[in-house]
């Protein structure tokens, strides 16, 4: 899919507090069809709360999210699931001792006459992670425990992505890989938002999120500093959003930023 | 992204998933085997397998008039099996990574359970639905306070070891010891099944297994998926043949003074249990879960499965088999005692899973582990006492006896550590 398309995600005004800690301050965010978002913050920004609370781990004490449209309420990971959102966190959540199919299809077997369909999901699992273009997977009855860093980063998204989702939030996905690992990771996040999905992702690395996202939206303290377009503002610009909030025009205006 | 057939027409190139596409040889698959063994790692059956053949070896040289005879070969499936059924239960348990210290007593308590029954005119069904119950409530038990309460699986049943314990010797009076007199419980551990029988076993397992694994590596092919090459399934179909058909052969000619023959009832019992529950554990979703509970609870709950229910069942299923190892122990003694599960019956157990390649960590082993690893014990434990006296030991004593046990495990917990280390390390 060419372009960007709907507005899948869509978050306003989200607040999140811990006790006397206000770690969220009226969050704007969205996500479209077709698009790589990538969530730049410091330690502390509240990206980790900002995904918890799209996900539904964590209750936003006041705000809205809408999804495709219309307004919804997410009471946890599995109300997400069932909208389309999907989360790959930072330790993947595979299960070392089965093997790439067993854990694509963890919790969502496909049965037949009530005994495991073992044909199907394998089949399924090879044409998934064939159309994700995956190539290095030599046999996908092989275990978890054997696969490299980057092979594993792939499963957990295939499996992420296997069922009829539509917005894909990746933690951090490629802060433990090398050179070429990372690349084919990139690779991988492109090709989903190419395939129309909504795509966030959290990273540290600038080379990362220049190479693939196609916005950028910079978290400050809590506070959503600016979402910039990759094609039109410099890695200096997010550094400095992330460092400070702001950069030149852009930015959180001075008010807010004597009030911290 | 939805799975939709028509547009996904996999564009496979030569290194993707190689194996699953191109048809693996029985070369191939022999070769991949060596392979494994020699990058170590997953050894699968291979340590229990050498270890009944080495055994074999040993005791058949030091006492050639006594340990090959006829006669031993068929108490041998006697002692083992009280054992291999306890294994298959407490896998369960090992394979979420827990433990059931318990199990052992279970078995004596659901044992004085069915004794006390029969004692008092109940009919067999009646006295093992109590037995069941019994068990039932006590797997439940122990599964709640683990999975609900979140008490490590150690400490409650290092308590339900000691209050079973307790229940038993309140069964039995004190140490008093209830005689069974019922003909069926008794038949388990002390009859053998009609020559004609025992064939007609044979052919079950060999029929069964070749048609099995047959058809479903011909309906793999036929869905384009890899299967087990036809000549991998000829081979263990006739390893299976060669091995049960000797055996059952042996066991077929009279045996002992007063001319013994059949093969023990308790075998097809423990090998319908082993079937039914290796494809429980293969087959069915549950089965996959308990992998993926043990292998990343974590990820299994992320998952959406529901973790602690996952727990409970596991204690219960292992629970129920422990009930049914009891009554095979009590029916090996025609009684139930004090000590009926007690001593080292359950250490033996856990032992017996682990040498047949369980992992005590959780998310690895097989049912057939539980049943090998049993075997080896039982064969240990058959030949010591016919070694006698060898140089100053005395290997019929109870000391020489448990210090081998112990020895035994020792060994194969090192080899399994030693092979993992070799396979992280390469």
């Amino acid at each position: 899919m060419a372009g960007v398309g709907e507005l899948l995600l869509e978050v306003s005004k989200i607040n999140k507090s811990f006790g006397p800690v206000h770690v969220l301050h009226d969050v704007d965010f969205d996500v479209r069809a077709g698009e790589v978002v990538a969530l730049v913050g410091d330690n502390g920004a509240g990206k980790s709360t900002l995904v918890k609370c799209v996900t539904g781990i964590y209750a936003a004490d006041s705000g809205t999210i809408r999804f495709a449209g219309q307004p919804v309420s997410i009471r946890g990971p599995r109300d997400a699931a069932e909208l389309g959102i999907e989360v790959v966190y930072q330790d993947l959540a595979l299960c070392d001792n089965l093997d790439v199919v067993q854990n694509l299809f963890l919790g969502r077997e496909r049965r037949r006459n009530g005994l495991l369909d073992e044909a199907e999901m394998e089949r399924l699992a090879r044409e998934t992670l064939a159309s994700l273009n995956v190539r290095t997977v030599k046999t996908v009855r092989q275990r978890v425990s054997g696969l490299s860093g980057g092979q594993r980063q792939t499963v957990a998204i295939a499996k992420a992505v296997l069922w009829n989702s539509k917005v894909v939030l990746l933690d951090e996905p490629t802060a433990a890989l090398g050179v070429a690992q990372t690349a084919q990771v990139l690779a991988l996040v492109r090709r989903l938002a190419d395939q129309g999905l909504g795509v966030v992702i959290i990273s540290h690395n600038m080379n990362d999120v220049f190479k693939v996202a196609d916005r950028v939206a910079c978290l400050y303290l809590g506070r959503m500093a600016a979402i910039v377009e990759t094609t039109d503002s410099s890695r200096e610009q997010v550094v400095e959003l992330i460092t400070t909030g702001r950069s030149g025009s852009i930015g959180l205006d001075a008010v807010d930023h004597v009030q911290i | 992204m939805t799975i939709d057939e028509t547009h996904l027409e996999p564009q496979l190139a030569g290194s993707d998933f190689a194996l699953d596409t191109q048809t693996a040889s029985a070369s191939d698959v022999v070769r991949n085997y060596l392979q494994r063994f020699r990058r170590g790692g997953d050894l699968g059956l291979a340590p229990a397998v050498m270890a009944l053949v080495a055994l074999t070896a040993v005791f058949g040289i030091l006492r050639p008039e006594s340990f090959p005879s006829k006669f031993n070969f068929g108490n041998y499936f006697t002692q083992a099996a009280p054992i291999c059924v306890l294994a298959m239960g407490v896998t369960f348990v090992l394979l979420l990574g827990e433990i059931d210290l318990g199990a052992g007593y279970t078995a004596g308590v659901c044992a004085a359970v069915v004794a006390t029954g029969l004692k008092n005119d109940l009919p067999l069904p009646i006295s093992l639905l109590f037995s069941f119950a019994a068990a039932a409530a006590m797997g439940a038990f122990v599964g709640w306070l683990v999975a609900k309460i979140g008490i490590p699986s150690f400490v409650v049943t290092l308590s339900t070891f000691l209050s079973w314990q307790g229940v038993l010797l309140l069964l039995t009076k004190e140490g008093g010891t209830i005689r069974i007199e019922n003909s069926v419980v008794n038949a388990i551990e002390n009859k053998n099944m009609a020559v004609w029988v025992g064939w007609a076993l044979f052919a079950i397992v060999v029929g069964g297994y070749t048609l099995g694994a047959a058809s479903r590596a011909v309906r793999r092919s036929r869905q384009g998926l890899v299967g087990e090459p036809l000549a991998v399934v000829a081979g263990k179909a006739a390893l299976i043949t060669i091995v049960w058909g000797v055996a059952t052969w042996i066991l077929n000619s009279p045996r002992g003074a007063n001319g013994l023959r059949g093969v023990p009832v308790v075998v097809p019992v423990v090998l319908v249990l082993a079937v039914t529950l290796t494809f429980v554990l293969d087959r069915t979703a549950w089965g996959r879960h308990l992998y993926a509970v043990g292998g990343n609870a974590e990820a299994a709950r992320r998952a959406g499965i529901n973790v602690s229910r996952v727990k409970m069942s596991a204690f219960l299923v292992s629970a129920m088999l422990a009930s049914i190892a009891g009554i095979v122990l009590a029916s090996r003694l025609n009684s139930v005692d004090p000590q009926t599960g007690g001593n080292d019956t359950l250490l033996i157990a856990v032992g017996a899973a682990v040498i047949g390649g369980t992992s005590l960590f959780g998310g690895r082993g097989r049912i057939v582990n539980a049943v090998l690893g049993g075997l080896v014990f039982a064969l240990i434990n058959n030949g010591l006492p016919l070694l006698r006296k060898i140089g100053p030991v005395d290997f019929s004593d109870a000391g020489p006896k448990f210090i081998v046990n112990g020895l035994v495990l020792l060994l194969f917990a090192s080899i399994d550590a030693l092979s993992r280390r070799r396979a992280s390390a390469s």
